[in-house]
């Protein structure tokens, strides 16, 4: 199918009187990796939670599968990962998985298998039983990143997903999304790391609420005229 | 499904947190243990005594009485009725020259109260009926004397021929003024014999009886409430609320889920408050011990919709706790701990929207009356009207999070 997952047109939103998006065109094809890079205020969660069907937008269109957002039942085939770890400190790795996992809608026989996949891909399976609240860092971030990847879900939607997760991880973490790109699913992914910019499908560089530029790096970099995507973010910001 | 799966992990968490378990369990027994001990002092209310075939004279001396009201019944089945129907708090029957005594004694002052007015009427009455009997013997002292002068006279003027007969009446009056000196006597000492008859408890029923039924809805409701507000506070700042939300659950199956595992969580705090008031503080249960299991859970689910609900116009944890005296502090005035009608009229009508008073008159009726529960359908409507109102607000105002 040729339609995209992800169809932002127009799109705008405020908060009372402040408009925080103004026009924001989008898509995320079947198969793509979506970067979506711009400095902090710009409105990158604001276009998740709008994508989610968290807010509503106040002008244009959000469609996610095709139907408009807000829509219940579609979050069922979208993985999230919020900027935050969002987990339960009280519970295990294990039960804070199986709990999101049921909430997705997972049949339960299949969950602990799920479990025990998820885990594998973000190397979690040897601490998979102790309380959250004795993990460091980056394990609860590793730890989010596999409540996203429950359910193969068809859509991925990433906030930030390897800050604070280290090198070999990162790679490992990224072949994983690969492999996911390839299946035909799809990833938005919000990133401060510009490195990561460039192993993206197409970059949106979101600035003022706007997207500035939306390309492959490789032609950002030309229109640029840089040499790297961080370059282009420095130039689109005005800073020389 | 998830309902039941919101449950689960609620109710994990919430047994994983000893601190907060012990604060839920051990601190109302802690608190009762020591109201028990403090509350069992007395003060001043308004009373209302039903008498049954008193004499005009003893209802008169009562009601003269500061914070008494007296209503006469005819019957004694009048006066009971009245007495069950919460009307009057005591009834005063004269049996011959003996009087019963009844108290409702859901309210140990009023007891004590009534018990007061009626020793000090009863001693007033006998007081002027010992001035009349007095007056009385006095008048037939004074005309026996004129008598005696009568006839002492008599006796100056007849001769000695008669003197035999004169002593003889003399000693009959003597022994007339004798007789009434003695019914004068007999008067003073035959104080009535008085019976008490005590509706609920016995003479040891204390203050802290009748606040129990309220202190047991207070505890369930303060705890759920600041626990449950404060676990939703916890699910929206640390962004779980958010996440769950960006999962297919519904926002009913969230609000139903903390429901039903706050419902389990209220079960076992009443059972273990009732436990421990029954076999350790030696307080009387009437009724049915289920129907107050059931009182206090719809008034937990209370609590747990107002906490859930005032939780979003809470920003941290420490200013959910500023809704303490806002909100949970005036429950504790207009429950009913402190009496309601000797308050204004327009303080009392606030009392109609504090959830507790209903919780803590429906299972004061049940502990103290032994009304049956299909009998407090005013009660528990009002309950289950704050709980469907409050569920529904929450559900709709999940909606800031997420808009479908």
């Amino acid at each position: 199918m040729g339609q995209a997952m992800i169809d932002l047109q127009h799109l705008a939103k405020k908060f009372g009187d402040q408009p925080v998006l103004k026009d924001i065109n989008l898509t995320v094809n079947p198969g793509e990796i979506v970067g979506l890079i711009g400095p902090s205020g710009a409105g990158k969660s604001t276009v998740i939670k709008v994508t989610l069907g968290m807010e509503v937008a106040s002008g244009g269109s959000a469609k996610v599968f095709n139907a408009t957002m807000p829509n219940r039942e579609l979050l069922g085939r979208i993985g999230y990962m919020a900027q935050t770890d969002a987990l339960y400190d009280a519970l295990s790795g294990r039960e804070n998985l199986k709990f999101y996992g049921l909430m997705k809608g997972i049949a339960r026989g299949d969950i602990n298998q799920e479990v025990d996949y998820v885990a594998k891909v973000v190397d979690l399976t040897e601490d998979l039983n102790r309380r959250v609240s004795g993990y460091s860092g980056g394990m609860m971030r590793r730890l989010s990143l596999a409540i996203a990847l429950m359910g193969k879900p068809d859509l991925l939607i990433l906030d930030e997903p390897t800050v604070g997760i280290d090198p070999a991880l990162r790679r490992q973490i990224w072949a994983e999304l690969d492999r996911i790109r390839d299946e035909g699913r799809s990833i938005l992914i919000t990133t401060h790391v510009m490195d990561e910019a460039e192993l993206c499908g197409r970059v949106a560089l979101l600035l003022d609420g706007k997207v500035m530029a939306f390309d492959t790096p490789v032609a950002l970099k030309q229109s640029y005229q840089v040499t790297t995507i961080e370059d282009v973010f420095l130039k689109a910001e005005g800073v020389d | 499904m998830r309902t039941i799966g919101i449950m689960n992990r609620v109710l994990k968490e919430l047994f994983r947190d000893k601190r907060t378990l012990a604060l839920m369990f051990i601190a109302p027994i802690l608190i009762m243990l020591l109201m028990s001990v403090i509350f069992n002092t007395n003060s001043a209310t308004d009373v209302t005594v039903g008498t049954v075939s008193v004499s005009h004279k003893l209802n008169k001396q009562m009601a003269d009485i500061k914070h008494v009201t007296v209503k006469k019944y005819d019957t004694k089945s009048a006066a009971k009725k009245a007495l069950d129907k919460e009307s009057i708090d005591a009834i005063v029957k004269k049996n011959g020259s003996n009087y019963s005594l009844m108290y409702a004694n859901t309210d140990s002052t009023k007891t004590a109260t009534v018990k007061l007015a009626f020793k000090n009427a009863l001693t007033a009455t006998s007081i002027s009926q010992l001035k009349s009997a007095l007056k009385q013997s006095t008048k037939v002292t004074v005309k026996l004397q004129a008598q005696l002068q009568a006839l002492q006279k008599q006796q100056a003027a007849a001769t000695a021929k008669a003197s035999g007969r004169v002593v003889a009446a003399k000693q009959a009056i003597s022994t007339k003024a004798t007789s009434t000196t003695t019914a004068t006597k007999s008067t003073s000492q035959q104080s009535p014999k008085i019976t008490n008859h005590y509706v609920y408890g016995d003479k040891d029923t204390g203050y802290f009886a009748k606040m129990l039924p309220i202190l047991m809805g207070f505890f369930v409701f303060f705890f759920v409430f600041l626990i449950s507000g404060m676990a939703l506070l916890k699910e929206r700042t640390t962004g779980t609320l958010d996440r769950l939300l960006a999962t297919p659950v519904s926002r009913s199956s969230i609000v139903f889920g903390y429901m039903l595992s706050y419902g389990i969580l209220a079960i076992i705090q009443t059972i273990l408050i009732v436990v421990v008031t029954v076999w350790l503080l030696g307080i009387e249960v009437v009724g049915n011990m289920a129907s107050v299991i059931v009182i206090n859970l719809i008034l937990a689910l209370v609590a747990l919709a107002f906490g859930i609900l005032l939780s979003t116009f809470a920003n941290s944890e420490f200013q959910m706790m500023q809704f303490i005296p806002l909100v949970i502090v005036p429950q504790i005035f207009f429950s009913g701990i402190i009496p309601l009608d000797s308050m204004a009229a327009w303080v009392k009508d606030i009392s109609y929207i504090i959830p507790i008073k209903y919780a803590g008159d429906a299972v004061t009726d049940i502990i103290m009356r032994g009304t049956s529960i299909f009998d407090l359908g005013f009660d528990i409507g009002i309950l289950l009207i704050f709980l469907v109102v409050l569920t529904f607000l929450n559900i709709v105002g999940l909606k800031r999070y997420r808009k479908v």
